[in-house]
């Protein structure tokens, strides 16, 4: 690969275009929030896009970090307030790019947003929400470890500070499978948590016949249950019926009103037939503000389910008390009235018109008439007295009319309604016994089977494949029928076509014969409407709409016999229907679809749930059944109803009963909310998507999955946290005990070519050392094992760290590949099988096992990169090159963080900061165009006035109100002194609540502000902000945080909550009444930067520098640039690293903002962050030459130890790798074409004196090797090495290394090769595996010297006032989050001097420095804040003691003998002032007037007017206030 | 986390254990605490470096002081926990606020209440011997 210096430089757009000044950052895990950081602060306008709810990435979810053992969330968390407050990051959650177009400086980009469904400007993270939330699912955050609930924050910190829901994209199979359209999840998942009431609710919104519905319907909801294929459905219908008999039987506590109905609307509607279907839409109609009138023939509503369905399946008391709760709406009945001609009943229409007749008062009818004609046999016989239809046999069972009919009964048909009439014939007194005769065979009977064993249970005795053929009668009475068999009843099409065979023919004794045989429609009262095939209404599918314009019709009269749930379907589509008639609305083409095809349904989100069958619902016992028509289903209990509940799976996720939006006070929620695309107009895009675990289930080997007490390492991580679903506590899952051995296993999904991830993940090792670690400090008699391959701690400390846990903490590391692991049944141990280092197969037993699995991209993300544009390697990461490794395939796309190689967090915030200053130098001349600053009114002078403050006591909705009397605490406070205004308000956060404070102050001419509310942490900045928007300084405000330390934990006592809460006000008040206002400063920012060293790390972070418009000073010791870099002649993708390096220095040398100074070095530093003051000398020049500048880069490198043994420098033939690399690259090596070669790893280091790794040995030899096996085939190579540490990608090469014949022979430190020099080079060496020394004669020894910092280091160390490590290379601020900057301010490091890395880290970490940089270059000057300490002259003894204390040398004596604090560097710990003898020093905002004043406003109660010193004496750089000596206290609470 | 602990703690906000200044302690108690708790980073996980380890020797020197003046010095503790610790302060908090409990009140707060009664007993005696005068 070529370098492409195009994309090196700055540019405007090839269209010749501005660039735009806005970058889109793709992905908020660290690496995003860093770029986002240093683009921000440098002038740019940054989107930041997040596919989950929240930013923080994979980091938030660790415990601890490595290898510092930092808190993560105490790191990352300040990181993600500052991008929240950022005004110009825009956080777009729960997003991704759709499209994009345009080019480098141009971008058009369309992302998708999802819907949050809830508001994020009025959510202000109370909870109460998730407190509602009756959905509890497993927590990504913890990996299924814990609970959350459908509406969340993925983890308290979360940033945005908003809840949100994540809905399952698809529907959730009950829910979709029921025709009506009840919530079914949502009344289930309320149920699950007792809110009975809520449940019963839910099912009215769609079901206006909850406990008729919860008893007689066919259910498709559970056919379509996910349960079904665990165990068996969720018994959704019972727990309907459940719901709805609870809330009736309690009708005194529970409140049951109908709800009230729309505005009245003038068009008045009539419903022919007063059953499920009629009453449904009345219902609905009625809601909208129509009149609706129901007709029926029969003197009571309720249709079908009155006269048809038997009362031991539908008591008549329940259908009345729901028909009745419906009339109550305001719906009008007629009954016993039989209509004809329904167009009649229409005010004006076509039909009326033309007949001449009367005018009706309806705007529209719907006809809902059923069907209750039954279907003729057709047989001789049929007109017998004793021959019943068998609808007009249960209408007169169903009204109480005993029927008179014989003792012997046979039924005829096979249906629901057969069934029906059968068992209704076992309960009549005087039967003896009921016969069944059938077409069908018994599985084809088309009545439920439930239904048909109840009946057979009960004593009905069926006849199946049989036809009748005849009624058999004796003087007009009914004797018995004569069959014929019947062969088949349906054909190959499953249509309904009966043979039969008149050959075999059998009769049955019966007196009477009832026959159910289908319903028919009695077309002839619907005239004008226009009739079908049955007499059914012709009615359009979609519309219901009949031939009669204003005539709608549906139910049974339309589709024939349905179910009930399919009649009310009917009913709410045609209400619809009928409004949009009413409203002269078009009616839609095509209805939205209701299809529950598989395909659309959601899968199960819990597929590990235990299996746990459904509870049976209690029936009556059969002998008790018969006596009468008592109803046979008993119902649940609440604890069974509860418990049957409680088996939902919740697969849509969220359930969607709304009790969050009732919960929530501000309103946020909005469940309808709808996916958004929005257009953004960048320059640069940067892909810092991160990466997802290897997917351990497919390493199925290791128990993960199946066997509980394996767990996979982020789970481990989520157990390990103090704020994860143990606690912090190490148990096992199966059992919730402490395990006694505990075994990691590595490289689970790396290093692996059976799963194509040939590489490795880098920090796995270090991960599983660092849990180790933490796990032995939970446990300290845990036993630890890690199964390694190879031990791969290449970074800065890190095998200190390891060394550490193996022999301080006693883990135990051994080598070997792990076979498999098994689950002893009873103990659920784990029974580990490995290969020992004799290979031999061992086999040990833990209690726990940790899974480290490796780094893998994303599906989503690889597809995101797809319509970017950018080209992925093998393993869907981004491709990069080793000199260019911050840039993709499309120039100005640019790639951070472990989306470019699995890399640790030291590498990926490096990186991130590095892709931020590529797209800072692409788009340098947009430099600040889109970004906006905050402009606030003048500040109001406030010194001489008396304090008076201003107390608002915040509900918090009900999270603080609930608990603590706000109230009682307002009145409290008004009492105290100073205080001139006191109240209370729901959400002080919210937007017209700020309106209200800046109004206040003004109007009480407030000088002070509390806010009792909610933690400083995330919300001082806000009301700082409201301050500052009301002319008020900043720092008079005081938050006290009554809600997380007054209403939240002490929740139980609210009496105590409330005291402590009008402490803490009281305290804060004290304390704002000495506060002053404080003045933020800022110091000018002069000239540009000072490289010192002129290598690959110094030039690279000048050009990036320089490219983007600052001057830079290069300053090299040496009298050429280049440094180590002209050693390497190639990287191990074989890109040039001679034509990079030349390349390089050309365009140093030829860039007009870089001044190169060489055999130069810098002799004096002066000044502070912004502006610096070096004094350089060149060789053979005194004065030398002074330069001013902003910042500080240490780029000085570092160099190759050469080693004193194995016969270094007295054999020609024993050389280091980088000489062999500068040999080979020069084509300088002679060798017989079949020599051998030895290359010794780890060659005087990772021991005693030097114990640290130089991390690119190993990659190094495996490169050299690769080029000598290349140029010499014949030669023997061998690598002689204790840990391959070829880490990343590197991996592919070393396999490769192996694959072309190279030999590794691992070698223990105790016992490295032996080398005898006596004119041949003889090496002795052990090889573990065959157990035996072995001896070989090298040509050529090439030895692996470590790489050590520069010998002037410690000078520079001292000049620049900068640490370095027990090693020698420089110290950073922070290992994990600031790799690029020294502790002090405008001081940066890069490169080898940092530590030891390749030549592509280098390149990034150069970057990463003037992408840090920038934040100070690209300003005219930098705020210096105010929050510091300061020096009270007269009272200085000049000891010395705070210089000392500072860890940031901010205090230094000064001209006078007196200290002095620099602004710009102190840090404002106020470590000094604690320690100053003199008490001299005070911070500001922290003085100690103000603190005792909190402490006397606490316990005194005595913090009296006349008590008020003046705070701040001449001290602070402040005006003393005049108001303590001058004026009176102000009356309280007037304006 | 919302998780309970005894209603007699109150927060005092610093922005490291490196700003506390022994006087503060002190003031602390002569006001009447009966007992501080002084909450820091872990150590090695200070923001600003080594401000916890300062505190500590700082602490230490403190509870010999109040040693010295018969306070018992286990009235004063410095803990160690880092912000994703929640459980750990809630029982932290738990176990000084039930230490402070077997402790006792304050002798301090006991001494002061005895010397405002004195006090205020030597007022009245004084005002009753005015009115014996005047009357």
């Amino acid at each position: 690969m070529t370098l492409n210096t195009q994309r090196l430089v700055p540019s405007s757009g090839a269209n010749g275009k501005e660039p735009c000044g806005a970058v889109l950052i793709c992905g908020a895990g660290i690496a995003g929030i860093q770029a986002s950081l240093d683009l921000a602060e440098s002038g740019f306008k940054v989107y930041l896009l997040e596919p989950s709810l929240a930013i923080g990435g994979k980091m938030a979810m660790l415990d601890k970090t490595f290898p510092t053992g930092d808190c993560a969330m105490c790191i990352i968390s300040p990181k993600l307030v500052a991008v929240g407050r950022n005004e110009n990051i825009e956080i777009i959650t729960l997003a991704e790019v759709e499209k994009i177009s345009g080019e480098a400086g141009n971008f058009e980009v369309v992302i998708r947003q999802r819907p949050r469904y809830v508001d994020s400007s009025r959510c202000n993270a109370c909870g109460d929400c998730a407190e509602a939330c009756p959905v509890t699912l497993p927590s990504e955050f913890d990996r299924g470890l814990g609970g959350r609930k459908a509406i969340f924050r993925p983890y308290p910190q979360a940033i945005p500070n908003v809840f949100g829901i994540v809905k399952s994209e698809r529907r959730a199979p009950c829910k979709a499978a029921c025709p009506a359209g009840v919530n079914v999840q949502g009344y289930v998942a309320l149920l699950a948590k007792g809110k009975i009431k809520e449940a019963y609710d839910v099912i009215r919104e769609r079901c206006p016949l909850p406990a008729v519905c919860g008893r007689i319907c066919q259910h498709p909801c559970e056919t379509r249950c996910n349960r079904k294929d665990l165990d068996e459905p969720v018994s959704a219908r019972d727990l309907k019926r459940f719901a709805a008999d609870y809330v009736y039987a309690h009708r005194e506590e529970i409140q049951d009103v109908p709800p009230q109905p729309a505005a009245p609307q003038k068009e008045k509607v009539a419903v022919i037939g007063g059953g499920p279907a009629g009453l449904t839409a009345a219902v609905d109609l009625r809601m909208l503000g129509y009149a609706v009138t129901v007709f029926d023939a029969n003197p009571l509503l309720g249709g079908m389910l009155r006269y048809g369905i038997p009362r031991y399946r539908l008591p008549a008391d329940v259908l009345d008390h729901e028909i009745q709760y419906l009339l109550d709406m305001g719906i009008e009945a007629k009954t016993s009235t039989r209509l004809t001609d329904p167009a009649k009943l229409l005010k004006s229409s076509a039909a009326a018109d033309g007949n001449g007749s009367e005018h009706g008062e309806f705007n529209a009818v719907f006809a809902a008439v059923g069907a209750w004609l039954s279907g003729k046999l057709g047989i001789p016989g049929e007109d017998a007295k004793d021959v019943w239809p068998g609808l007009k046999f249960l209408h007169e069972v169903n009204t109480g009319a005993r029927p008179t009919i014989g003792p012997n009964v046979l039924v005829i048909g096979g249906g629901d309604v057969a069934m029906d009439a059968a068992r209704c014939a076992r309960r009549l007194p005087g039967v003896k016994s009921v016969h069944l005769a059938c077409l069908e065979r018994r599985e084809e009977m088309p009545a439920h089977s439930w239904e048909a064993t109840e009946a057979l249970e009960e004593g009905v005795i069926f006849h199946t494949s049989i036809g009748p053929t005849k009624i058999l009668t004796e003087n007009e009475k009914v004797t018995g029928v004569a069959f014929r068999a019947c062969t088949r009843v349906f054909d190959e099409a499953g249509k309904f076509a009966p043979r039969f065979d008149d050959a075999q023919v059998s009769a049955l004794a019966a007196d009477t014969v009832i026959v159910t045989i289908g319903q028919g429609v009695d077309a002839a009262a619907l005239a004008p409407v226009a009739t079908g095939p049955g007499g059914r209404i012709l009615a359009d599918r979609e519309t219901l709409a009949t031939n009669v314009s204003g005539i709608f019709a549906g139910g049974d009269g339309v589709l024939g016999p349905v179910s009930l749930v399919d009649a009310m379907a009917h009913g709410h589509r045609a209400a619809q229907a009928i409004h949009r008639y009413l409203r002269g609305e078009t009616q839609p083409a095509n209805a939205p679809a209701t299809s529950t095809s598989e395909e659309k349904l959601a899968p199960n989100p819990q597929p590990d749930a235990k299996p746990e069958p459904r509870r049976p619902m209690p029936q009556a016992a059969v002998g008790e059944r018969l006596a009468g028509f008592r109803e046979i289903d008993l119902g649940y209990s609440q604890e069974e109803a509860i418990a049957e509940a409680r088996r939902c799976l919740s697969c849509g996720l969220c359930s969607e009963c709304r009790l969050c939006e009732k919960a929530c006070k501000p309103g946020a929620i909005c469940h309808d909310m709808a996916e958004k695309t929005r257009t953004l107009q960048v320059g640069a895009v940067l892909l810092t998507p991160g990466f997802e675990e290897f997917d351990a289930t497919k390493r199925g080997e290791f128990g993960y999955g199946f066997a509980p007490n394996v767990v996979t390492n982020v789970q481990f991580e989520r157990i390990l946290s103090a704020s994860g679903p143990t606690a912090g506590h190490v148990v096992r899952p199966s059992d919730g005990k402490t395990p006694k051995r505990l075994a990691f296993i590595q490289c689970v999904g790396s290093r692996d070519t059976g799963c194509d991830n040939d590489y490795c993940s880098s920090v796995c090792c270090m991960a599983a050392t660092k849990e180790a670690i933490l796990a032995k400090e939970h446990e300290p008699d845990l036993d630890i094992t890690i199964f390694f391959l190879d031990l791969r701690a290449f970074g800065k400390d890190f095998d200190r760290y390891c060394e550490r846990a193996k022999s301080q903490l006693g883990v135990r590391y051994i080598r070997s590949f792990i076979s498999r692991t098994y689950e002893m049944p009873g103990t659920k141990n784990l029974r580990v099988v490995y290969a020992n280092d004799a290979v031999q197969q061992v086999e040990e037993e833990f209690d726990m096992v940790v899974l480290s699995l490796g780094l893998e991209p994303s599906g989503s993300v690889q597809e995101q990169a797809e319509r970017l544009g950018v080209v992925l390697n093998r393993w869907g990461f981004s491709e990069t090159s080793e000199l260019c490794p911050l840039d993709t395939s499309r120039p100005g796309i640019f790639v951070g963080g472990a989306f470019q190689e699995p890399k640790d967090i030291p590498d990926t915030v490096m990186q991130a900061s590095a892709a931020a200053a590529r797209a800072m130098t692409l788009l340098a001349p947009a430099r600040g165009t889109c970004v906006r600053t905050k402009t606030y009114p003048p500040e109001r002078d406030v010194t001489d006035e008396p304090p008076r403050v201003g107390v608002f006591v915040c509900h918090c909705g009900s999270n603080i109100a609930s608990v603590v009397d706000v109230r009682a605490v307002v009145e409290r406070t008004r009492e105290l002194p100073y205080v001139a205004f006191a109240d209370h308000n729901l959400y002080t956060c919210a937007d017209d609540t700020q309106n209200l404070i800046k109004d206040t102050i003004a109007a009480y001419r407030l000088n002070r502000v509390i806010v009792a509310s909610c933690t400083p942490r995330t919300h001082e900045p806000i009301f700082r902000d409201t301050l500052r928007d009301a002319g008020l300084n900043p720092y008079l405000l005081e938050m006290a945080n009554i809600r997380d330390q007054c209403s939240w934990v002490h929740s139980q006592n609210p009496q105590e909550a409330t005291a402590k809460a009008i402490d803490l006000v009281r305290m804060a008040v004290s304390r704002v009444a000495r506060s002053v206002p404080l003045v933020d400063e800022t110091a000018p920012v002069r000239g540009g930067a000072l490289v010192v060293g002129g290598g690959v790390a110094g030039m690279t972070a000048a050009l990036a520098m320089a490219d983007q418009g600052f001057p830079v000073h290069l300053v090299e010791k040496q009298r050429a640039l280049g440094g180590t870099a002209r050693e390497i002649h190639t990287t191990l993708d074989g890109q040039d690293v001679g034509a990079f390096l030349d390349q390089t220095i050309a365009r140093v040398t030829d860039n007009p903002r870089i001044t190169v100074h060489l055999g130069s070095r810098v002799a004096k530093v002066d000044g502070h962050v912004g502006s610096f003051t070096s004094r350089l000398l060149c060789d053979g020049d005194g004065a030398g030459t002074e330069i001013k500048h902003g910042v500080i880069v240490v780029a000085t490198g570092a160099t190759e130890q050469k080693p004193q043994t194995y016969g270094y420098g007295s054999d020609a033939r024993v050389l280091t790798q980088l000489e062999l690399s500068g040999r080979i690259g020069r084509d300088d090596l002679d060798l017989p074409t079949n020599a051998t070669v030895v290359m010794i790893q780890c060659v005087e280091q990772r021991n005693q004196e030097r114990p640290y790794c130089s991390r690119v040995c190993c990659t190094t030899a495996v490169k050299n090797a690769l080029l000598l096996r290349a140029r010499f085939p014949a030669a023997r190579i061998m690598v002689l090495y204790r840990d391959m540490r070829t880490y990343g990608f590197r991996e592919t090469a070393y396999r490769r290394a192996r694959e072309e014949g190279v030999l590794f022979v691992r070698y223990e430190p105790e016992r490295p090769p032996q080398l005898d020099l006596d004119g041949h080079l003889r090496l002795r060496l052990y090889e573990p595996a065959v157990g035996r020394d072995l001896l070989v004669r090298p040509d050529l020894l090439v030895l692996a010297a470590p790489v050590v910092p520069r010998a002037d280091r410690g000078e520079l160390s001292e000049l620049l006032r900068v640490p370095l490590n027990a090693d020698g290379f420089f110290l950073e601020a922070h290992m994990k989050l600031r790799p690029v900057d020294f502790a002090s301010e405008g001081l940066f490091l890069c490169g080898t001097a940092h530590a030891p890395k390749f030549i592509s880290e280098t390149i990034s970490q150069a970057n990463a420095v003037a992408g840090r940089a920038a934040s100070i270059l690209s300003r005219e000057e930098i705020p210096v804040s105010s929050q510091i300490a300061w020096v009270d002259p007269d009272k200085c003894i000049s000891c010395m003691t705070c210089v000392h204390v500072c860890p940031y040398m901010a205090p230094h004596v000064g001209l006078n003998n007196k200290a002095e604090v620099q602004g710009t560097v102190c840090m404002g710990c106020g470590s000094c002032t604690s320690d100053c003898p003199a008490r001299a020093i005070t911070l500001r905002n922290y003085a100690s007037t103000q603190i005792v004043a909190a402490i006397d406003g606490l316990l005194t109660g005595r913090a009296q007017e006349p008590d008020l010193e003046p705070v701040f004496p001449e001290q602070v750089g402040v005006a003393q206030p005049r108001w303590h000596v001058s004026q009176p206290a102000p009356a309280k609470g007037t304006p | 986390m919302r998780l309970q602990y005894p209603g007699n703690v109150r927060v005092l906000r610093f922005p490291c254990t490196g700003k506390i200044e022994p006087n503060y302690i002190l003031t602390a108690f002569e006001r009447g605490v009966d007992g501080v708790m002084v909450a820091g980073c872990l150590e090695g996980g200070c923001h600003f470096l080594e401000g916890n380890l300062r505190a500590r020797r700082r602490i230490e020197r403190v509870r010999q002081l109040l040693d010295e003046i018969g306070i018992e010095p286990e009235r004063l503790e410095m803990f160690n926990l880092s912000s994703a610790e929640g459980p750990r302060f809630a029982a932290i908090a738990t176990e000084m606020s039930q230490r402070v409990a077997r402790l006792g009140p304050s002798p301090l707060r006991v001494k002061r209440h005895k010397v405002e009664a004195g006090i205020q007993q030597m007022r009245e005696e004084g005002e009753a011997g005015l009115r014996g005068e005047a009357g």
